[in-house]
């Protein structure tokens, strides 16, 4: 209610200044001939064009420097090395021409304002110019588009063999991850089979799904290639790494993947950023319903050692979840349970 | 001659027509002066950027004040405030996807397209109407009929489309995944339906009527720039538009007829759905081939119009006006080849991202020309503050800024990063949304003498300029820093991930500009109802402009001209001509008028207008 009242005080007071500057406008209206030109407003008008310039200038700058650490995430990645790179070629051959266009501009806009006595310089065209800056940018552009399409092709290639294969999965409202287990295969699905326990639809017929596991987390080993397996259940969503400078989109029907090479673990980001409770994390970046602001997935980077030694511990699916082998066809159950690390006499 | 042939028969026809005592209906709703639909057009669109605008605010105060309680709102929101006094993450997608929705379509293309396409192409290429006023009619009619359904969508119980106003299924093809992907989605695509209608039925006859209704002496060399521009932007839609109907129809069937163009393998609520083969990036592809030059569709006439004023004010012709025409027609044609930019990380083929990469990086350069020609056009120049030249200024600094920051997005590789984070919504705000919504106001400013006879305040109109000005690149510009952070769009909070967790303060201070830019608005608004009725009187050509329109009466009646269509004898940007008395020569001024002023190749084209007035003549006479 409190609210309610300000608001309509801030109304009826810019009614008020409304009507004042109208008042004035009006008497100076009666006051003015016509159809001549306001000078001293064109005056002002033009010296705030130049102290626009200035003051922007100045504040863009200083708050670029002065917070350079806050929005230049650390990098975690070898790509990411590649695309910061770019990044900056990018910032600043684009940041003169941003810089010089508008001092041109609003400079200008100050420099020429009217001037009864002087006629304006008639200059309708110019070949010689129109070629300059037609070139010029084509130049710069293509150079760009050079080391853009190479640094893109060296993302977007072909994954490594040896590469970690893991699969992320994104539902509303949440990801989970589904390891190979030893076989080092990942197992078929079919999205029929999915219910509330068996997230991905795992198809146990398939020999390969046996010892998948699903950790609630997801687990990397630095300095070894993984190729990020990435699909959705139900609408698109967005896997998106920011400190790994990786993204790509999870969609319904038809899986997507990004292999990347960690570069940093987790401990050594936290020693790097000086915060001890730093994480990694993947964020959804693609509008998928309500809960989208809360798809968050917390991601380890171990040294490979270590990631070995993590992976050794996990349980299969299966183990954790025996009721599924009950709907294992009967011939392969005994197979089943032994990838699952399951004892037979437990049955 | 064909040409004036028609022309001489459509002038007798028209005069005739204007005898007749029009009745209110006739005059001011349902009619077919392409004055009055304009202004119907104008104000519609002013409705709309208002609401548009209002629902920015309300997400704006969720993303700038997270704690506040926005308790005060729950008399107009109701159920949509939660008991704990915050905004419904569900209805925050809400505001967000109709403000999109609104603001690109409603605003930046019926709005800018409708109001200034339907004004100025008959005034400025001297004709008396449309090529179809009836045609031009339903187009306005179309538009408010989308306009209502539209409206009435925001007042459902289970909301108005939520799924962004991309629209991508499968979000927005199952009411399951979201609340408004049920009824408002489905009045959604029925206003879209009429939206296109209404727009096809006005580009059609934008197109006939440049081609065919242009007066006596105006080439296509001759046309001002914001003609080529209403023109081309009537090609684009004309050719993009159909495009959006086959995929919302698409959507359509996959929604209520159980198709799978767009779905396969989904589980959603507890149980998997029977589609299967389908592929949601289907509908990105037929999406993004209307929605790229959609984007083009709102910023070409807002730099049509810009050029024009930046010309006249700047009392100097526009630099190099076959240049721009070309830029605009390269930016025109490219537009339709770089669509896939937007799709760069859905899994396409990252050859195709590659390719798409190339022509977008293409479409710079005519972009780089146009901003490096208005520079030019105003160095030396004799530049008059009119509250329009200001918008028009503020325009190009758009244009800078946006593009810059394309030349980024457009690089597949740092797209990685950048994508459906705030970088984006910083760029396209900036370089389409602002820069077209300044076009637009630039030219209420500019031709508001012409459509009500009497003048907008000068004073309110600084006002407006200067509080817009800085209030945009205070909200916009920075979105840059948090979206390099990697804030994502479309999130209702940022608290959930240490990594986007901070920035509060300036979270907080774009909200406070925002304020500001809205507050700003309402000067205009202000300025804008009380000038049409109580505003200073114009004289006859109140910014000493060359094009026609300045030549017809203060308050035109329908037909615009009482007699003879003026003919055109030169380009519309003779201003300061060295030599002449006046530092403007309008349109319809012969160059045996103004022998001081002209070049040798124009004094020797004096005999040729003789020969084609004589021509006319023999025309009109076999006529009869």
């Amino acid at each position: 209610m409190m609210n309610l009242v300000l608001i309509v005080g801030g109304l009826l007071v810019l009614t008020i200044i409304i009507a004042l500057v109208r008042v004035s406008s009006l008497i100076s209206v009666a006051r003015k001939e016509r159809t001549k030109i306001d000078k001293s407003s064109n005056k002002v008008n033009g010296l705030l064009m130049l102290i626009f310039l200035i003051v922007s200038g100045v504040v863009t700058i200083w708050y670029s420097i002065s917070t350079f650490d806050d929005y230049n995430l650390p990098i975690a990645s070898e790509h990411g090395l590649e695309t910061d790179r770019l990044f900056w070629i990018t910032m600043v051959i684009t940041g003169f021409i941003f810089v010089l266009t508008n001092i041109l501009l609003f400079y200008f806009s100050f420099r020429y304002q009217y001037n009864e006595d002087r006629r304006a310089y008639f200059f309708p065209d110019n070949n010689k110019l129109e070629i300059i800056w037609t070139v010029v940018p084509a130049i710069v552009l293509t150079l760009l588009v050079i080391v853009g399409i190479s640094t893109w092709n060296d993302i977007t290639g072909k994954a490594p063999k040896d590469s970690e294969v893991i699969e992320i999965m994104g539902f509303q409202f949440a990801w989970v991850t589904r390891y190979p287990g030893k076989d080092n295969k990942l197992g078929n699905y079919n999205y029929r089979l999915i219910d509330a326990e068996n997230l991905f639809g795992l198809d146990f017929s398939d020999r390969n799904a046996h010892d998948d596991f699903m950790p609630r987390e997801l687990h990397l080993p630095k300095g070894k290639p993984v190729l990020l397996k990435i699909r959705a259940r139900d609408v698109i969503h967005s896997v998106f790494a920011p400190h790994f400078r990786l993204k790509m989109d999870a969609v319904p029907g038809m899986p997507t993947q990004f292999w990347f090479v960690p570069i940093k673990t987790t401990e050594e980001m936290r020693v790097e950023t000086g915060n001890d409770e730093f994480n990694y994390e993947i964020a959804c970046t693609e509008l998928c319903g309500k809960g989208h602001f809360t798809m968050r997935l917390l991601v380890i980077v171990h040294e490979l050692e270590d990631y070995e030694k993590w992976k050794a511990t996990q349980q299969p699916w299966l183990a954790k979840n025996p009721d599924y082998i009950s709907k294992i066809p009967e011939e392969m159950r005994e197979l089943a349970m032994i990838n699952a690390g399951i004892s037979l006499d437990e049955k | 001659m064909a040409i004036a042939d028609i022309h001489v028969a459509e002038d007798t026809h028209h005069e005739d027509h204007l005898d007749h005592e029009q009745s209110f209906v006739t005059k001011y709703i349902f009619s077919q002066d392409h004055k009055t639909i304009a202004k119907q057009f104008l104000i519609t669109g002013i409705f709309w950027a208002l609401m548009g605008g209002l629902m920015s605010l309300v997400f704006r105060l969720q993303l700038g004040f997270p704690e506040a309680t926005l308790e005060w709102l729950r008399p107009i929101f109701g159920g949509w405030i939660t008991e704990s006094g915050k905004l419904e993450p569900e209805f925050y997608l809400a505001m967000v996807t109709m403000h999109g929705t609104i603001m690109v379509f409603f605003v930046l293309t019926a709005g800018l397209s409708g109001t200034f396409s339907n004004f100025l192409i008959p005034l400025q290429i001297g004709a008396r109407d449309m090529a179809s006023g009836f045609m031009n009619m339903l187009s306005y009619w179309f538009f408010f009929v989308s306009s209502v359904v539209m409206f009435i969508s925001l007042f459902i119980e289970t909301g108005p489309a939520m799924g962004g106003w991309v629209i991508y299924p499968p979000l927005s093809a199952l009411p399951q995944a979201i609340s408004g992907s049920g009824l408002g989605m489905t009045m959604w695509l029925i206003a879209m339906m009429f939206f296109i209608v209404s727009t096809m039925l006005g580009g059609i006859n934008y197109i006939t009527t440049i081609i065919n209704l242009r007066t006596r002496g105006m080439s296509f060399t001759r046309l001002p720039l914001t003609i080529w521009a209403f023109f081309l932007t009537a090609i684009l839609g004309l050719l993009s538009f159909p495009v959006l109907v086959a995929a919302v129809l698409l959507l359509i069937f996959d929604r209520s007829f159980g198709t799978s163009f767009y779905l396969s393998d989904i589980y959603i609520g507890g149980e998997a759905l029977p589609n299967s083969g389908g592929s949601p990036i289907l509908f990105q592809h037929l999406f993004w081939f209307l929605g790229h030059p959609e984007v083009y569709i709102v910023i070409l006439p807002a730099l049509g119009i810009t050029s024009e004023i930046i010309s006249t004010n700047s009392r100097k012709p526009i630099f190099g006006y076959k240049a721009m025409i070309g830029s605009l027609m390269a930016i025109a044609i490219l537009s339709f080849v770089v669509w896939a930019h937007h799709m760069f990380i859905t899994g396409m083929n990252p050859f195709l991202g590659s390719v798409f990469m190339l022509l977008t990086f293409i479409i710079a350069v005519p972009s780089a020309i146009k901003v490096f020609n208005y520079i030019t056009t105003l160095w030396r120049g004799n530049i008059i503050f009119t509250p329009a030249m200001l918008f028009s200024i503020g325009l190009v600094s758009f244009f800078i800024t946006g593009g810059v920051t394309g030349i980024f997005l457009g690089s597949a590789a740092l797209d990685i990063q950048l994508h459906d984070t705030y970088f984006v919504v910083a760029h396209f705000h900036i370089v389409m949304g602002s820069a077209a919504f300044f076009g637009m106001v630039a030219g209420v400013y500019h031709w508001f003498p012409k459509m009500f006879g009497r003048m907008m305040d000068a004073r309110l109109g600084y006002i407006h300029f200067w509080m817009s000005f800085v209030g945009v690149y205070s909200v916009f510009f920075p979105m840059h820093y948090i979206g390099i952070a990697g804030f994502p769009r479309r999130y209702y909070s940022f608290t959930n991930f240490d990594a986007f967790n901070s920035y509060a303060d300036l979270n907080a201070l774009i909200t406070i500009a925002a304020f500001i830019t809205m507050s700003a608005q309402f000067i205009f608004l202000f300025n804008f109802f009380y000038s049409i009725f109580r505003g200073r009187k114009t004289p006859q050509n109140p910014w000493n402009s060359n094009t026609l329109e300045w030549t017809a009466p203060i308050n035109p009646e329908h037909g615009n001209w009482p007699g003879e269509i003026p003919t055109v004898y030169r380009w519309p940007y003779d201003y300061s001509k060295p030599g002449a008395k006046e530092d403007f020569i309008p349109q319809n001024i012969p160059f045996s008028e103004t022998p001081e002023s002209n070049f040798p190749n124009e004094t020797e084209s004096i005999k040729l207008q003789g020969i084609d007035k004589g021509d006319a003549i023999i025309v009109d006479e076999t006529e009869e």
